[in-house]
């Protein structure tokens, strides 16, 4: 048990010119955090300059998509102890200097999960392309009418967990876009979910890697996954939960 | 004009493909990356099944005069190929990853055997 340690994931798929930054500012925030790499495949040196500026970095053999280096993460925390995970993408949109906010409710004890939200709250200058902030709402408004709890933001990768959270997410993690379905997946576990409001930077490296096309098909698939995840009755694959 | 009874054994049969590919996602043996292009296949064909006029004008357009119902066999082995395209591909996927796989762990073994006989010899 590392109690008092903190995690925090940052999966990273060819980041090399933004990772050295991220890795710093996290733990320059706070020294009590440590930081895992998820390389999920990268071509560039990556890997390399995470584990030069103290990282721990776990680099998976190919490229899982950013589901699976996620859990990659969450497996890790859970095998290493730690009680409290955060996640934040390897490019720098998201801003260290709000982790505190994120840990906050769940050092309290009021949640399980801590969303960092761009929507909550007050308007805060996040500007999002129209298709894109089209399928935040759409999610945000199905998601909400499915678990009956208003959330807003449901596409965000910026996360805070404690030991449950990191426990469940750790068996079960869904693949491609899967923050809309973990959203679910918290809720239907009874684990408490809460939004905090959070400012989000421009991307400092690279293009979004979500295409016209692909984000069609990501609609369709999610959309699919959480229609059919209300009929099921365990969450959990049932030889998974019984394992765990 | 495509016999009523045509219509509805393959509307049923659609319908069916639908629902059993839907409770396969639900029972989480059929990923929806991989069901997306089935369920598809199953509301084309329920279209073409179901909606007669249409199944006749589209047979009228091919030239097929005799017996619209070969359109749906037609679309049908359309869609059967797809998919059987598409999982030639996730095959050629799954192929490569497993050999990356098995380097990785071969390697890691050897690694691993050379660090404990390093550790061996120095006792």
């Amino acid at each position: 048990m590392r109690t008092g340690r903190v995690l925090a994931i940052v999966p990273a798929h060819n980041e090399a010119g933004a990772i050295g930054a991220v890795v710093d500012e996290i733990r320059s925030v706070d020294p009590a955090f440590d930081v895992v790499v998820v390389d999920d495949g990268s071509v560039d040196e990556t890997a390399t300059i995470a584990a030069r500026h103290g990282a721990a970095v776990v680099r998976l053999p190919y490229n899982l998509g950013i589901g699976g280096a996620v859990q990659t993460g969450f497996k890790y925390a859970l095998e290493q102890g730690y009680e409290l995970a955060v996640r934040l993408d390897g490019d720098g949109q998201h801003d260290p200097g709000e982790l505190e906010k994120l840990l906050e409710p769940l050092r309290r004890g009021d949640a399980d999960v801590v969303t960092g939200s761009r929507f909550a709250g007050h308007q805060n200058g996040y500007r999002v392309p129209f298709a894109r902030r089209l399928g935040i709402v759409f999610f945000a408004r199905l998601v909400s009418l499915l678990v009956r709890q208003r959330v807003t933001d449901t596409t965000s990768g910026f996360q805070a967990l404690n030991g449950k959270g990191i426990a469940l997410f750790a068996v079960d993690y869904p693949s491609d876009y899967p923050e809309v379905e973990a959203t679910v997946l918290v809720l239907k576990h009874r684990l408490r979910l809460k939004e905090v409001p959070v400012r989000m930077r421009d991307r400092e490296h690279g293009a979004s890697s979500i295409t016209f096309f692909r984000s069609v098909y990501y609609m369709l698939k999610v959309t699919l996954a959480l229609l059919v995840a209300i009929f099921r009755k365990y969450a959990v694959p049932r030889e998974e939960a019984g394992r765990g | 004009m495509t016999p009523l009874r045509i219509s509805i054994a393959a509307s049923i049969a659609s319908v069916l493909l639908i629902l059993v590919v839907l409770e396969l996602i639900r029972a989480r043996r059929l990923k929806e990356r991989y069901a997306i292009l089935w369920l598809v296949t199953g509301v084309a064909l329920l279209v073409l099944s179901a909606w007669r006029g249409g199944l006749n004008t589209i047979a009228g357009w091919l030239g097929v005069s005799g017996y619209p119902p070969a359109i749906l066999f037609a679309a049908a082995t359309l869609f059967i190929i797809l998919v059987l395209l598409h999982y030639s591909t996730v095959l050629s996927k799954l192929t490569d990853e497993s050999v990356i796989l098995a380097q990785k762990v071969a390697l890691l073994e050897q690694r691993l055997e050379e660090g404990l006989d390093a550790r061996r010899g120095a006792e």
